[in-house]
């Protein structure tokens, strides 16, 4: 196989979707193609995108509506097969909606919206979104979101713990988020949520390239 | 029967009013008089500034665009299209919608351009934080502005926060948008070619916002309905989805003309449209999408409900447009066609509305109006700085000038707008200019908003002038070339020849700043009757500035990088405190005149950083402006958050006084810091230049010293500086909420 085949889903309100696309097709010089949320089935790709901005405006529960998109039956459907999913910022509210990972998002404990580099620890590099990473590797990426306070139960963050899938924490937390977690995988280890933007540090010219090796992780596990 | 009661409710004068009759040859409709009110309000019409309007020049060093709805410049294949504009007195009434509505009207006149908008900036105003108040309008407007702007995906990069008591009772908000466009992608604002349709996209209309723009809201037509206020709801999803059809519409080649509905709404863009188009416009009003029952025509006609436009569309293609616009689930229904003559005729059901000339709705009065130097200006004017006593403790001085609000970090605000997103931004909120690249090529984009409106109260004319000077120089400080201006002229009544005064006199001002440093004037937008019960806010001709960087890797930013680099002040600082920050804070005077500008030397500064900046030879530039060089170089010390680096300044001329010398504002000067291998060569082009240049001290350490000999004036941590600076806004906003 020569290239990966990403595809990034537009729902209406998506708007990091050209971002991800930019960086998987200009920086990485991978195949992508944008996924419509009307469409009900994914295929021809390795590795869907939901990437961030504000599903149906996300006027309700974030990623509460977006979840109801025909699209996501399909996207459910390619994960359950064992697919690879990754969500970033809103992506990861939808998968949390969606079912396809444990937890909830709560608004930022501080009440605003916060756009900043963060840094964040690696916790498990034994993923295909991670592996190109070294062990605990602190990485600097931002962050740029209103509900980023992830929740989750004792029990929960227990089984979380047990299964390593706790993927990223916050060096210092910015939103409140349990365990300063700023990224879990599901226990299959094929769906990825985080809230830090791996898509805007992928750059030199943009102050860090620390992003860059997730996508990179991907492409080399599939291969 | 139209009454006078009538007519003046809207905002019509008598002798207005006389003119319609005249030009129309019989009385008007309800619905024809509402149209004219709002096209011939000082709103849309521009009547008591466009006189004055001309003399901005149109013209400058980079090819100009002067567009229906907003302006630009080319670079090379690309078009920069941006403007700015006021979002005032709604701000002031509901902070949050106010601004949000302020951030997607500039935005839709930007992508109506067919531009892609990648970037917001904004220039704000609030009265003293120690009024309840004022901090939830700051709320408020942050908030709008986040909310609208981050959902849209368009990042806020920039702007500029001044605090004044002259703003109690009548905040200022003004947001600029930018966007980018293919030379060949560029749409009109225009109707045209009999028999093409004209169609009615986007959100549906209801009763929000009747009146924005004349004094509708405060009368009824008829009796029973209820008034709404006159604040749009913003609804940036809606707004997304509009921004992605419109841009897919566009591409089809198939769009003649497309016109945003904002002030005055459809009336504005139906006539408009066919007065710039050279033609006439026949339409339908029954098939316009309502969100309300039983609206009234006239109300369909005013209302300036957000997130709708008119298109020009090519005859027989109005299928593909359709089908675009019901993909982003958004309406898209033919409401009418372009016909030969001039008219702008409207039909309910089949029964005839309005029948006017196109021409006539939008060529609203000119008035000129009187003015006069207010009798005050002797006064302020009047400042004896021998009266003024010098402080004894100078780090006590600069702490506080670092705590005041209009100085602090605003990185409170900046951190709630996503300014990252789109990928472009190279330089973060937080120095003198924001930097966005041009994907696909090697140039980028600075832009900065600018305006210290006490000097303009002081002293319109040369106010004005260091507005455009120092937006030219904060491009300058981050290795652009300055290109062209917006300006958002925000005054009080123009009824009032003291407050007119001001305003021709700030328009004069800019005019020979932009003819000066040969930048164009490529949009705009006026907001007058900013006014509370003590009087006009002060003048404040907010300039947008945008420049070009030419090669991405010489961008520069204004923080110290390096231990043991060489500091250099460009520029001479002058004996003057007039309007300076500290005569305000530590003395309560706002007094004297504005401070010296000497626009050769203003450029001479300019051109040696631009060159040196080029050349690879600096390590950082930062403009001088409030608080003078003491806060100046704090900020070179401790605004790269993680990396603060200390400074000893132990050779300054000592020869004015030491207030004046660490706090006064004189213009014209920029900190630059360098390798000591590079000094000889900025010398060399600052020769070159006749530009004044000294090495003043030295980067390194954890302190911030200034030294006059032995004599230690100011002698604080770097901990101290940056908590004082990035926390105050933060702490005046918790505080006591």
């Amino acid at each position: 196989m020569e290239f990966l085949r990403f595809g990034v889903v537009v729902f209406p309100g998506s708007n990091c979707d050209h971002d991800c696309f930019y960086v998987l097709n200009n920086v990485l010089k991978q195949d992508v193609k944008y996924i419509w949320h009307k469409e009900i089935e994914v295929r021809d790709v390795d590795c869907i995108v939901l990437p961030g901005g504000f599903s149906y405006g996300d006027y309700l529960r974030t990623g509460a509506i977006a979840r109801f998109s025909p699209i996501m039956q399909g996207v459910i459907d390619f994960a359950n097969k064992g697919g690879l999913v990754i969500g970033i910022c809103n992506g990861f509210q939808i998968l949390l909606e969606a079912g396809l990972l444990p937890g909830a998002m709560l608004r930022n404990k501080n009440v605003h919206f916060i756009c900043k580099h963060v840094h964040i620890k690696l916790l498990n590099k034994n993923t295909p979104f991670t592996n190109l990473y070294k062990k605990d590797e602190v990485l600097k990426i931002p962050i740029a979101h209103n509900e980023g306070n992830y929740y989750i139960d004792e029990k929960g963050l227990k089984t979380l713990k047990e299964n390593n899938q706790i993927v990223f924490q916050y060096c210092a937390n910015p939103n409140g988020a349990a365990d300063n977690i700023a990224g879990i995988i599901n226990k299959e280890g094929n769906v990825l949520g985080m809230m830090p933007h791996p898509e805007r540090s992928s750059e030199k010219e943009l102050g860090s390239q620390d992003g860059l090796f997730i996508f990179k992780s991907i492409v080399e596990w599939v291969k | 029967m139209i009454t006078s009661e009538t007519y003046r409710s809207l905002g019509l004068t008598d002798k207005e009013y006389q003119k319609i009759l005249s030009l129309l040859k019989r009385e008007p409709t309800v619905t024809e008089l509402a149209m004219f009110a709002a096209e011939w309000s000082e709103h849309c019409g521009y009547v008591s500034s466009r006189n004055l309007l001309k003399i901005l020049p149109k013209t400058g060093k980079y090819k100009t665009l002067i567009g229906e709805d907003s302006g630009g410049i080319f670079v090379d294949d690309i078009a920069i299209i941006f403007k700015m504009e006021s979002h005032n007195h709604p701000s002031q009434v509901e902070p949050k919608q106010g601004a949000a509505t302020g951030v997607g009207g500039i935005i839709r006149d930007i992508f109506t351009a067919g531009a892609r908008p990648i970037a917001s900036l904004n220039s704000l105003r609030f009265g003293s934080l120690s009024e309840p108040y004022n901090k939830y309008l700051l709320q408020g407007v942050v908030d709008g502005i986040q909310f609208y702007g981050n959902c849209l995906g368009v990042p806020t990069i920039g702007g500029e926060i001044y605090f004044d008591e002259s703003y109690n009772g009548n905040c200022l908000v003004n947001a600029m948008s930018i966007g980018i466009a293919k030379k060949n992608e560029l749409a009109k604002a225009c109707a045209f070619g009999e028999g093409n349709s004209i169609m009615y996209v986007g959100a549906s209309t209801g009763r929000d916002g009747i009146g924005g723009c004349s004094v509708l809201a405060s009368h009824e037509f008829s009796e029973g309905d209820a008034k709404r206020p006159t604040v749009q709801i913003g609804d940036p999803f809606m707004e997304k989805c509009l921004i992605e059809a419109t841009l897919e519409i566009l591409s089809t080649g198939y769009v003649l003309g497309i016109k945003d509905m904002g002030a005055a709404g459809l009336t504005c863009a139906v006539s408009e449209m066919a007065s710039d188009g050279e033609s006439g416009i026949d339409m339908e009003l029954c098939n316009i999408p309502l969100r309300e029952k039983h609206m009234e025509p006239w109300e369909i006609m005013v209302s300036e409900s957000q997130a709708r436009m008119l298109v020009c569309v090519k005859a027989g293609k109005e299928k593909a447009i359709k089908n675009i616009f019901s993909k982003w689930d958004l309406n898209a229904v033919t409401i009418g066609k372009v016909i030969k003559d001039k008219m702008v005729r409207i039909w309910d059901n089949g029964k005839i509305l309005v029948e006017v000339k196109a021409d006539i709705l939008t060529k609203a009065p000119i008035y000129d109006m009187p003015y006069k130097k207010p009798e005050y200006m002797k006064k302020i004017n009047n400042l004896d700085i021998d009266v003024v006593h010098e402080p004894s403790d100078y780090n006590i001085v600069l702490l506080n000038l670092l705590k005041s609000p209009s100085i602090a970090s605003k990185e409170w605000v900046y951190e709630q707008y996503d300014h990252m997103i789109q990928l472009n931004t190279v330089v973060l909120p937080g120095s003198d200019a924001a930097v966005i690249r041009l994907k696909g090529t090697n140039k980028a984009i600075a832009a900065t908003t600018d305006c210290n409106s006490r000097y303009c109260y002081l002293n319109p004319y040369r106010g004005a002038q260091i507005a455009v000077a120092e937006a030219a120089r904060n491009l300058v400080c981050s290795g652009a070339e300055p290109a062209s201006v917006t300006d958002c002229l925000n005054f009080g009544n123009p009824k009032k020849p003291d407050r007119y005064w001001q305003f021709k006199n700030c328009v004069q001002g800019i005019t020979d700043a932009c003819e000066f440093f040969d930048v164009s004037v490529a949009s705009g937008n006026v907001s007058f009757y900013n006014e509370n019960p003590a009087g006009a806010v002060y003048p404040t001709p907010a300039i947008g500035m945008i420049g070009i960087i030419d090669d991405i890797n010489k961008v520069c930013t204004q923080y110290f990088k390096n231990e043991d680099d060489l500091i250099i002040l460009l520029g001479i600082s002058l004996e003057e405190l007039g309007g300076s920050e500290y005569l305000k804070l530590v003395h309560e005077l706002v007094r004297g005149d504005a401070p010296e500008l000497d626009l050769k030397m203003e450029r001479a500064v300019q051109l040696t950083t631009l060159e040196a900046i080029r050349d690879g030879l600096v390590n950082s530039a930062h403009d001088l402006s409030e608080g003078g060089l003491a806060v100046g170089l704090a900020e070179c010390c401790m605004s790269n958050k993680e990396k603060l680096i200390g400074a000893v300044v132990d050779n300054l001329n000592f020869d004015i006084r030491t207030d004046a010398l660490l706090f006064g504002e004189s213009q014209s000067r920029i900190i630059l810091s360098c390798a000591e291998k590079s000094l000889n060569q900025i010398k060399k082009i600052a020769k070159k230049h006749k530009t004044s240049l000294q090495v003043i001290g030295s980067t390194g350490g954890n302190r911030f010293i200034v030294s006059n000999n032995d004599n230690k004036l100011i002698d604080l941590s770097l901990e101290k500086l940056q908590d004082t600076w990035s926390n105050a806004l933060r702490r005046d906003i918790d505080s006591s909420n």
